[in-house]
């Protein structure tokens, strides 16, 4: 890819007998913002590490603007990271915090006092210039370390959980500045995090990892619609996940039997016979008090939860697993013990090989 | 439950602010006023008396002790009391530091077990070790035959009872005090902040001297001040590998007050040491700008 900045092709990564990073290939476009989504311990970190230089990779090379960086040492890398635990320097004020990349750089004092004003304004830290850390809020601190990052003009801003110790609030607020600002500087940014919610609010794209590989990489929304194997459908906001038999293929779409009955699912390059995974978001799913053509999903209404902006309905099948289903409007048709079909439209489920990538290392 | 905290929090609080300083502090202070400042006005006290015509104490008050200090010969015993009092620390620091910064970057075990190594020297009775240096540096001790075996000296080097085995005595004597307040100090530094400074384009020297060395400072102002205080009033390495020929001002002090017997001088060149130190820590806390010491 021409337009690349940072390639990391055939990586590697073993801590001893660990394989924490498994032959991971990601092309991270240049002004992009780039989210390593997975659960902790699938490598998202030290992938991040590595791109920094605080690890070395095992194998494969990682490059950056075309150029391997392998040889260079953390402080010869044109890339700044902003890490979870903020790790301002304690004995330096804020203004000396900013200003250590430049200060290290030997840039005259006089444009070091510029550019750190002008960053702490980015920032809207301006006026804490002579605090210490140790006298900032969380997220002032991760605003100034930020700033520390920043003020380098790095190609690339590697950000490791950033916003992982603040509150629910705060970080919410934080991701959409942190992605205005990333806009406004078009400078690409790599974004680690374990946080779904916080992927999608954030990225351009989001890389799925799990047991040191990438399983999806795609949009939000791309990500969110189209899971491309089970683990994904499961991560990514809630699913419902049914498992069946292709029964029957017909024009792109297909039948399945389930231990709890028959459904009816869109996809390509299924056989009949085949082992399948259906996915399907809890918003897409209707009920009915009869069975709809193609569907033969029974189960019992067994709790509505409201949260607010939707209500919650959990539906126990024969087997005893839960479906959930959620709907923006209230809905009274049916109350608990009810007797239900479910259904769907077959375009909004997602079928899923269940040899799909990924799987075969489930319980790993 | 959390409110009956609550409510013994408050009436402590509120007992706390009844009682006055000196009994919040009691026993410390009754520890102190006891071991410390009775003793010390005791000294200040017979310093400030005559010296008894068979040794001992005249109780007759007298500046003389005083007027003796202004002799030559202790000023000269003073500034080599402080001269091998700066070097021994100096060398501590120099060599404790490197070594602190190796333990604290091991594994908690190893480090443990390394922190024992030089523990376990510092535990054996001084004057053991002490004789142990004595009898490895005599004319004839295994030092010398080792240097002459291997023909880097044709005769016997004289080292027992010069001031560079003094030297020698006092680092390894003191090394262990400055190695542990700097290896605490050491293992608290974060590894991310040393990434960080790798990371805003800090090669490792800039490193060390921008963030390693600050942010460990208490640690080696704590080394300076339990390496150099103790060099300073020392006896037994002086006495004991400088023979009593090479004279300290804490030999000259235990001889006041054993051999002379004249313990108002005795007395006077203590607090005298006193002062000289007290004046260095302040200058020196003034100068630093300490905030919080390492205590281990």
């Amino acid at each position: 890819m021409a337009n690349s900045i940072v390639s990391l092709r055939h990586v590697d990564k073993w801590f001893g007998q660990n394989h924490v990073v498994k032959d991971l290939n990601l092309e991270i476009e240049a002004g992009e913002f780039l989210t390593l989504l997975g659960p902790s311990g699938c490598g998202k970190t030290t992938t991040l590490r590595m791109i920094a230089g605080f690890e070395k990779a095992s194998g494969g090379s990682i490059l950056v603007q075309g150029e391997p960086i392998e040889d260079k040492e953390p402080y010869q890398r044109d890339v700044n990271t902003v890490f979870q635990n903020y790790s301002l320097f304690p004995h330096m004020s804020v203004y000396d915090n900013v200003a250590y990349g430049p200060t290290i750089k030997k840039v005259p004092k006089a444009k070091i006092k510029e550019e750190v004003t002008e960053m702490l304004r980015l920032v809207q830290m301006s006026g804490y210039e002579r605090r210490k850390p140790d006298m900032l809020s969380g997220g002032q601190k991760q605003r100034v370390a930020i700033a520390r990052a920043l003020i380098n003009h790095p190609r690339v801003l590697l950000l490791d959980e950033p916003l992982g110790a603040l509150d629910l609030k705060l970080r919410k607020q934080m991701q959409i500045e942190l992605k205005r600002l990333q806009k406004k500087l078009k400078i690409t940014f790599v974004y680690v995090t374990h946080d779904q919610e916080e992927a999608m609010t954030m990225s351009d794209r989001i890389a799925v990892m799990r047991a040191g590989k990438i399983l999806q990489l795609g949009s939000p929304k791309e990500i969110y619609e189209r899971p491309n194997c089970r683990f994904v459908a499961d991560f990514i906001g809630e699913s419902n996940i049914f498992h069946g038999k292709v029964e029957a293929v017909r024009d792109k779409l297909l039948d399945i039997a389930t231990e709890n009955g028959k459904l009816l699912s869109s996809g390509e390059g299924f056989l009949e016979g085949e082992d399948i995974f259906v996915s399907l978001r809890p918003e897409y799913l209707s009920l009915s008090k009869t069975a709809l053509p193609g569907f033969d999903l029974r189960g019992r209404v067994k709790d509505f939860v409201y949260t607010g902006s939707v209500t919650k309905t959990s539906i126990e099948m024969a087997d005893g697993s839960e479906v959930k289903m959620s709907r923006v409007e209230d809905n009274s048709e049916f109350k608990e013990g009810d007797t239900v079909y479910l259904s769907w439209d077959p375009p909004h489920s997602v079928p899923i090989h269940s040899s799909g990538e990924g799987e075969e290392e489930h319980e790993a | 439950m959390k409110r009956e905290a609550a409510t013994t929090n408050g009436l402590r609080r509120k007992t706390h602010q009844r009682l006055p300083l000196l009994a919040q502090a009691g026993p410390v202070s009754l520890w102190m006023i006891l071991f410390v400042t009775l003793p010390l006005l005791f000294i200040i006290a017979i310093s400030l008396m005559s010296r008894g015509a068979f040794g001992g104490v005249d109780y007759r008050f007298s500046l003389k002790s005083y007027a003796t200090l202004f002799d030559m010969i202790y000023f000269k015993v003073i500034m080599k009391s402080l001269n091998i009092a700066v070097l021994t620390t100096v060398s501590c620091l120099i060599l404790g530091y490197p070594f602190a910064y190796y333990i604290a970057r091991k594994p908690a075990d190893t480090a443990s077990r390394l922190i024992m190594l030089i523990m376990i020297p510092f535990w054996t009775n001084s004057l053991m070790r002490l004789n142990a240096w004595m009898l490895m540096f005599q004319m004839n001790g295994p030092v010398n035959n080792l240097l002459i075996r291997l023909h880097v000296f044709s005769n016997p080097v004289k080292f027992i009872y010069t001031d560079w085995l003094v030297f020698l005595g006092l680092v390894t004597n003191f090394l262990p005090f400055a190695v542990l307040p700097m290896y605490s100090s050491i293992e608290k530094l974060q590894d991310s902040l040393l990434e960080a400074s790798a990371d805003l384009g800090a090669p490792p020297v800039k490193t060390f001297f921008k963030v390693t060395l600050p942010l460990t400072f208490p640690g080696i102002f704590s080394a300076i001040i339990l390496t150099f205080i103790p060099a300073l009033g020392t006896y037994t390495v002086t006495d004991m590998l400088g023979g009593g020929k090479v004279l300290y001002i804490g030999n000259i002090i235990k001889n006041q007050f054993g051999v002379i017997r004249n313990w108002p001088l005795g007395s006077a060149l203590s607090v005298l040491l006193l002062l000289i130190t007290a004046l260095l820590i302040f200058l020196y806390t003034r100068i630093a700008r300490v905030e919080d010491l390492e205590v281990l």
